[in-house]
């Protein structure tokens, strides 16, 4: 199996792009999105809806489907590159090498499987094993994400469970071959409130065990904060910003990213509070020329409508694509910020 | 479960009780027995002991009663026409109705969900679009022009099948006599079974497409493709095992709308089965044959209903467990 080499990166994305055709013409759903994601690091994904964080998640794993289509840059799995793979061989990296886990795990499984049928099929796909020993495997599983008597219930049906367990199931049917990168597409949305924390610390521990790379994508700045390492802020098909989760949450560079994290401060609003972004993001068939964001944008200037800001290093590990941060324009629009 | 069946046994009754009423009410309004019984010229003694006879002097429910007591034990009276009991005369011709309706059945499934898999599955290949063309056809044709055209071009034209009859036949044992044993009874199946089958087919066609379709775009197919499943698994075992929970009843149900729609296939093809039977009892107002028949379909969907609901049961574990705990 090739374990990334010390320093190779579990997923590297280089300048991603998917397209939509539809009747309407060409959708750029996701237009030059780059990222990295290290053995055991987790990667949280935020941005409102249809920034394109299920797409890139569905391009990382190979399932974007007609009408859709990967149209440019690499995916890259520990130093294989998998983006242009035959149709054949991605499918033997899906479930073995990454695992993807949905958001509603009351639709995620078959209803009329068992929960062992599930996971015996899975697994078997995956590693040469007996029908008995991918059920020891199965059960030692379900034991693994905190099902109580694994052995009685792996011959439940998924409606015999609840939301919580069900999601439980659903990460033990992502995990059962040990897959180098999971994919959790807003994995706890759908679940009580009381529950939500319960799976999210689960899916850390269980990746942290295993040294999995995560990409997390989450409506929920609170699960971000406490679960990821580093945090992108996706807008319009775009990476808006990416860094460190504490720098991104505490002290955003991307006016959106500002805009989300809540800590813009406007007239009468205290720090830290959630605010608001007036207006809403494009269409991908009306994608303002220059910055996406310039439309909403507290801070936009006369570049932002004509140029497209391309992502810029502003510290360490620390990349916004927005002029602010442009070396060039930094004396001139810098000076305006407290 | 047991509960469940109880109850579903007593709707079934009920519903059979409501049939036997209609077809009381056929006996009593539709033409008077003793009528069609006598002559002209019959003395008016022997009309009143013939309807002391037939107890048609008795209280309204004593007859109703006698109706459905004799209807439980299969026995409908005599024909008119034939001057035979109802029961035999059905009994005779219930094998060729009942192996033009299975074969019929086999063929409309056998070729129906591959047909409806295919088109699910490759949606935009010249075939596909092709069977989709042929299924318009198949249900905006009505049978009796269907039955036409395939006597006209493979019996007339052709000269490959027969146009009409059963062939010859077997007797097995005291009553079936069966046409699947020789060469000339299978040939006569053909066109027939294809007549009656194509609508169902072309329906159960466009319900597998349509099911599967759905299913296809359901979460836990997108999930079995994540896990790298292989297609041919996710295809026909995952998509096609949930496509066809629903298509089992509508067949189920089909099965029954086949034995009564036998009526007009058996009319083209003088196919000498019940629905020809029926056919030509109600041009003659023979009601004791109607009536019989008319129970008879009725029961048939009574417990052809009961069938698929228990099947249904036992394909789909969520519904299993509803009834368990009901
Ligand atoms: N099958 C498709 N056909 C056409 N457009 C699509 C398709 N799937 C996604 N898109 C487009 O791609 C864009 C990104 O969608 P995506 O599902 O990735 O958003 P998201 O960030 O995951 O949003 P959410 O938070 O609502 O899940 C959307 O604008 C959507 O319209
Ligand atoms: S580039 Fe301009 S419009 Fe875009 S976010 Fe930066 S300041 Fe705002
Ligand atoms: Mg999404």
């Amino acid at each position: 199996m090739s374990s990334p080499l010390p320093g190779q990166p579990v997923l590297s994305v280089r300048d991603l792009r998917v397209e939509f055709a539809t009747r309407r013409g060409v959708l750029k759903a996701i237009d030059g999105v780059s990222f990295d994601i290290a053995r055991g690091e987790v990667l949280g994904v935020v941005g409102e809806s249809g920034a394109g964080k299920s797409v890139t998640g569905s391009a990382v794993i190979g399932l974007i489907e007609p009408p859709g289509r990967i149209a440019g840059g690499e995916i890259v799995l520990s130093g294989e590159r998998i983006d242009n793979l035959p149709a054949e061989a991605l499918r033997r990296i899906r479930g073995k090498r990454i695992g993807m886990i949905f958001q509603d795990p009351l639709t995620s499984l078959n209803p009329l499987y068992t929960v062992a049928e599930q996971l015996v099929e899975t697994i078997r796909t995956h590693e040469d094993m007996t029908a008995r020993q991918a059920r020891t495997r199965a059960i030692d599983l379900l034991a693994e994400v905190g099902i109580p008597a694994p052995e009685r219930r792996i011959d439940s049906y998924p409606h015999e469970f609840s939301g919580g367990m069900r999601q439980r199931v659903v990460i033990a049917l992502a995990l059962c071959a040990g897959p180098e990168l999971i994919i959790a597409d807003e994995p706890t949305t759908a679940l009580d409130v009381s529950v939500q924390a319960q799976i999210i610390t689960l899916l850390k521990k269980l990746c942290r065990d295993h040294g999995t790379a995560v990409m997390l994508v989450t409506h929920d700045m609170g699960v971000i904060a406490e679960t990821a390492d580093r945090v992108a802020v996706m807008y319009a098909g775009r990476i808006a910003e990416i860094g460190p989760v504490r720098e991104v949450v505490s002290r955003p560079l991307h006016p959106y990213a500002a805009g989300l994290m809540g800590a813009i401060p406007t007239l009468d609003q205290d720090i830290g509070r959630l605010v608001q972004i007036p207006g809403s993001m494009p269409r991908l068939t009306a994608i303002p020329p220059g910055c996406a964001f310039n439309p909403r944008c507290p801070r936009v200037f006369d570049r932002c409508r004509v140029d497209r800001p391309e992502p810029i290093e502003h510290r360490p590990a620390h990349k916004v694509a927005c002029h602010l941060y442009d070396p060039a324009e930094r004396s001139a629009a810098l000076e305006a910020q407290p | 479960m047991t509960a469940f069946i109880l109850r579903r046994l007593l709707q079934s009754l009920g519903v059979l009780i409501a049939v036997a009423l209609i077809a009381f009410l056929m006996f009593r309004f539709v033409g008077d027995p003793v009528n069609q019984m006598v002559g002209i010229d019959t003395p008016q003694a022997e009309v009143a002991r013939l309807r002391q006879e037939l107890g048609l002097n008795d209280p309204i429910l004593v007859q109703i009663a006698r109706f459905i007591a004799n209807a439980a034990r299969f026995e409908f009276g005599i024909s008119y026409q034939f001057r035979l009991p109802v029961t035999q005369l059905l009994a005779e011709r219930a094998p060729a109705t009942l192996e033009l309706a299975l074969v019929s059945a086999i063929f409309s499934l056998a070729v129906g969900i591959p047909m409806g898999v295919y088109t699910a599955l490759r949606r935009d290949s010249a075939l596909a679009k092709a069977f989709q063309a042929v299924s318009l056809i198949g249900v905006s044709l009505p049978t009796f022009l269907i039955g036409i055209l395939l006597i006209y071009l493979f019996a007339v034209t052709l000269g490959w099948l027969p146009s009409f009859g059963r062939g010859q036949v077997v007797r097995l044992g005291s009553g079936w006599s069966t046409g699947l044993l020789t060469v000339s009874g299978l040939k006569a199946l053909i066109l027939p079974s294809i007549t009656l089958g194509l609508f169902q087919m072309t329906l159960i066609m466009r319900l597998v497409r349509a099911e599967m379709l759905e299913v296809l775009r359901t979460d836990y197919i997108k999930f079995a493709r994540a896990r790298g499943l292989k297609t041919r698994a996710i295809h026909f075992g995952h998509a096609l095992k949930n496509t066809l929970v629903p298509v089992i009843t509508i067949a189920g149900l089909q099965l029954g709308s086949i034995i009564a729609f036998a009526i007009i296939t058996e009319t083209v093809f003088q196919w000498p089965g019940m629905g020809l039977l029926f056919l030509k009892a109600v041009q003659s107002v023979d009601i004791p044959i109607m009536a019989a028949y008319l129970m008879m379909i009725g029961f048939l969907f009574v417990v052809i209903n009961l069938v698929v609901d228990l099947l249904y049961a036992l394909v789909d574990p969520r519904l299993r467990a509803t009834i368990g705990s009901a």
